[in-house]
């Protein structure tokens, strides 16, 4: 009792008395939870966690999924039910005799550990192995393709709001509206229908593939052109797919930014235009743009599939499609599942990104919503 | 009536908007109306192949089946349109109810709510749409138009969130609130009719998205749709190397065309919509 001397004091203790361990506890992970990178990273295990569970139930539980597929058709080949269901369970690695909350458990435990099960066609292939021989040509020709689409629109879109009403402006603003709302697997289309078949300006048929199949890969000079040959047209497309979205949500957030207050007191303060437009404008401009590319890697990567099938470019889409037609669910069911994780943790790195360039976020915590 | 007067009235000082509300207007009659009239012509004619544009009897061309193009053109457009109507519709029902409701109720629901939209934004829709599509086989097009809706209404529900949200700190929702009128009334009589015209954009956008996953699908050729439909014209052309030939210029040219020009009328329309009813876009 000697320290009770304020009625602050008072006050304290007995709020600390009142609460229990466990409330103290969930009082420090609520603290905890409220950061934004803590918030960032429960949302990408949610995520996660969502698709595997998603993907269990397309599997196993769903009306006509692979599981009883297989077996009806090993049964109708002539197999008794029991030894159907132990060759499915064998091949989809699922124990069908124990109950739908353990074969779900034992899933998730698979999928923690990175065992994506086997190919269905190529037998004793691991799913892994599949997806990382194809994953990085997918990632290399959607990252250039949207490095290079978000440096020039975010560029173009910069000046346009810059020199508004001009020519300029009018121009790649329309340019950006019309192309941004075409479906990119119809650019893809149209490029080979105009600049590969009637104009013959592209050898389209050469340019099939993700590299030339008499060449060694390795760190040559001829390799790496060739490669990059072979990806001129994929990474074109996703460059004409997405850059009309940054044009004009750059220019949307430039002219946002330009009647800002700070914007007009460092025109007073006689600082250079330069500096305004980099610094002040440009800075605060881009944040959105942030989190924007996050989504929109997502969609692309997504939507990559069909471009990839388009142009036989063998990365995760093409694969995906492959294994679709070859009902290889194994196959499929893991590229779902690494696609997800990828865009997960890219849209994680756009939260980090985001909350250390804007240092509002970092301290106010929760601005993140909305 | 006088509301539809008025809306043309003021669309009238767009012409990207009319432009856009012409485009949209077309091809409902187009696909819609048109297709009434016109019987199909499906029976292959080999002796017909890559036939030029020529009038009346094949304004498109034929394709390399000899079939006209020009009538499954006509013909294409209907189950496109429905799908995503359909789907605009679900998906714009599920984001409205919902996203008024986290955001009337905020709490733990709002947390629940938002969280669950979260995941289903992140999750790559169209890989997940293929997926589906494989093991489903969604043969009818309402069951296509309902999994197209599922995947899609995310971003409409963070948009219907936010308007409510801002909404909800006006008078009279305030009135209404301290009328004790309750949840059902606030949200149906006070809030939803001062953002029609939000949703009405967000129906627009939610049909591009539903157009684009949809072709998207029909052109990988997991969709086994009878009949005619511009997204199986392109399978065919992609499938069968039609793409590849000189000849097939109009007969895959007018699809892509047609998809494109369609889905840029709604972004026209949507657009103008937003710029005429948000007047902070209109001053800026």
């Amino acid at each position: 009792m000697t320290m009770v001397s304020t009625p602050a004091g008072v006050d304290l203790q007995l709020k600390v008395a009142r609460r229990s361990p466990l409330s103290r506890a969930r009082g420090h992970l609520g603290a905890m939870l409220r950061r934004p990178i803590a918030q960032a990273l429960v949302k990408a295990l949610l995520t996660i966690y969502a698709t595997v569970t998603l993907t269990f139930f397309l599997i196993r539980l769903m009306p006509g999924n692979p599981v009883d597929n297989k077996i009806d058709e090993l049964v109708q080949g002539g197999l008794d039910y029991e030894s159907a269901a132990a060759v499915a369970s064998n091949l989809f690695s699922i124990d069908l005799n124990a109950p739908f909350h353990e074969q779900y458990i034992r899933f998730m435990s698979d999928v923690i550990r990175g065992d994506l099960g086997n190919s269905f066609l190529a037998t004793g292939t691991s799913v892994m192995s599949i997806i990382l021989s194809v994953l990085p040509w997918t990632l290399f020709a959607v990252g250039s393709g949207l490095l290079l689409s978000f440096t020039i629109g975010t560029t173009l879109g910069l000046l346009a709001a810059y020199k508004r009403d001009s020519i300029f402006d009018h121009f790649f603003t329309s340019v950006g509206s019309f192309i941004s709302s075409i479906p990119d697997y119809l650019i893809a289309l149209s490029i080979i229908l105009i600049f590969g078949v009637q104009l013959r300006w592209l050898p389209v048929a050469q340019m099939r593939g993700a590299y030339s199949s008499g060449i060694q890969p390795g760190l040559t000079g001829e390799f790496i052109g060739d490669v990059l040959f072979h990806a001129t047209l994929p990474v074109l497309t996703f460059f004409l797919g997405t850059i009309g979205i940054w044009i004009l949500s750059m220019r949307g957030a430039t002219l946002a930014t330009l009647e800002d207050d700070y914007v007009t007191a460092a025109r007073a303060r006689g600082l250079k235009d330069s500096r305004i437009t980099t610094a002040y404008v440009g800075r605060n401009a881009v944040l959105p743009q942030i989190s924007q590319l996050a989504i929109t890697t997502g969609a692309v990567v997504g939507g990559a599939a069909i471009i990839e099938l388009i142009f036989v470019y063998q990365g995760v889409g093409y694969r995906l499609i492959k294994a679709v037609e070859q009902r290889d669910y194994p196959v499929m069911q893991g590229i779902v599942l690494v696609t997800t994780t990828a865009i997960v943790v890219a849209n994680l790195v756009a939260d980090l990104v985001y909350s250390k360039l804007d240092p509002r976020i970092g301290r106010a915590g929760g601005a993140t919503g909305g | 009536m006088s509301g539809a007067l008025d809306f043309l009235r003021q669309l009238r000082k767009k012409p990207t908007g009319i432009a856009g509300f012409a485009g949209v207007l077309f091809f409902f009659m187009f696909a819609l109306v048109i297709p009434f009239f016109v019987p199909v012509m499906d029976t292959p004619d080999v002796s017909a192949i890559y036939q030029p544009p020529s009038f009346p009897a094949h304004p498109l061309g034929t394709d390399n089946q000899g079939r006209d193009v020009f009538n499954q053109m006509i013909h294409g457009g209907r189950d496109i349109l429905l799908v995503a109507l359909i789907a605009a519709l679900f998906s714009t029902l599920i984001a409205v109810t919902f996203g008024s409701l986290a955001a009337t109720l905020g709490g733990r629901v709002d947390q629940v709510i938002l969280a669950i939209t979260d995941v289903v934004l992140t999750i790559p829709t169209l890989i997940v749409l293929i997926v589906i599509a494989a093991i489903a086989r969604p043969s009818s097009f309402w069951m296509l138009a309902i999994i197209l809706a599922l995947l899609q209404w995310a971003s409409l529900l963070r948009a219907i969130r936010a308007q409510v949200l801002s909404l909800k700190e006006r008078d009279f929702v305030e009135a209404a609130r301290s009328l004790d009128l309750g949840l059902f009334h606030i949200i149906f009589k006070e809030m939803l009719p001062n953002m029609r015209s939000y949703i009405v954009i967000h129906f627009i956008i939610a049909m591009t998205n539903a157009i684009y996953a949809q072709a998207a699908i029909v052109l990988l050729g997991l969709v086994p749709v009878a009949g005619q439909n511009w997204g199986i014209m392109l399978y065919n052309a992609q499938v069968q190397g039609a793409l590849y030939f000189r000849d097939s210029l109009w007969y895959i040219l007018s699809p892509i065309l047609a998809i494109a020009l369609f889905q840029l009328s709604l972004v026209l329309l949507a657009g103008a919509l937003e710029e005429m009813f948000n007047p902070r876009l209109r001053s800026a």
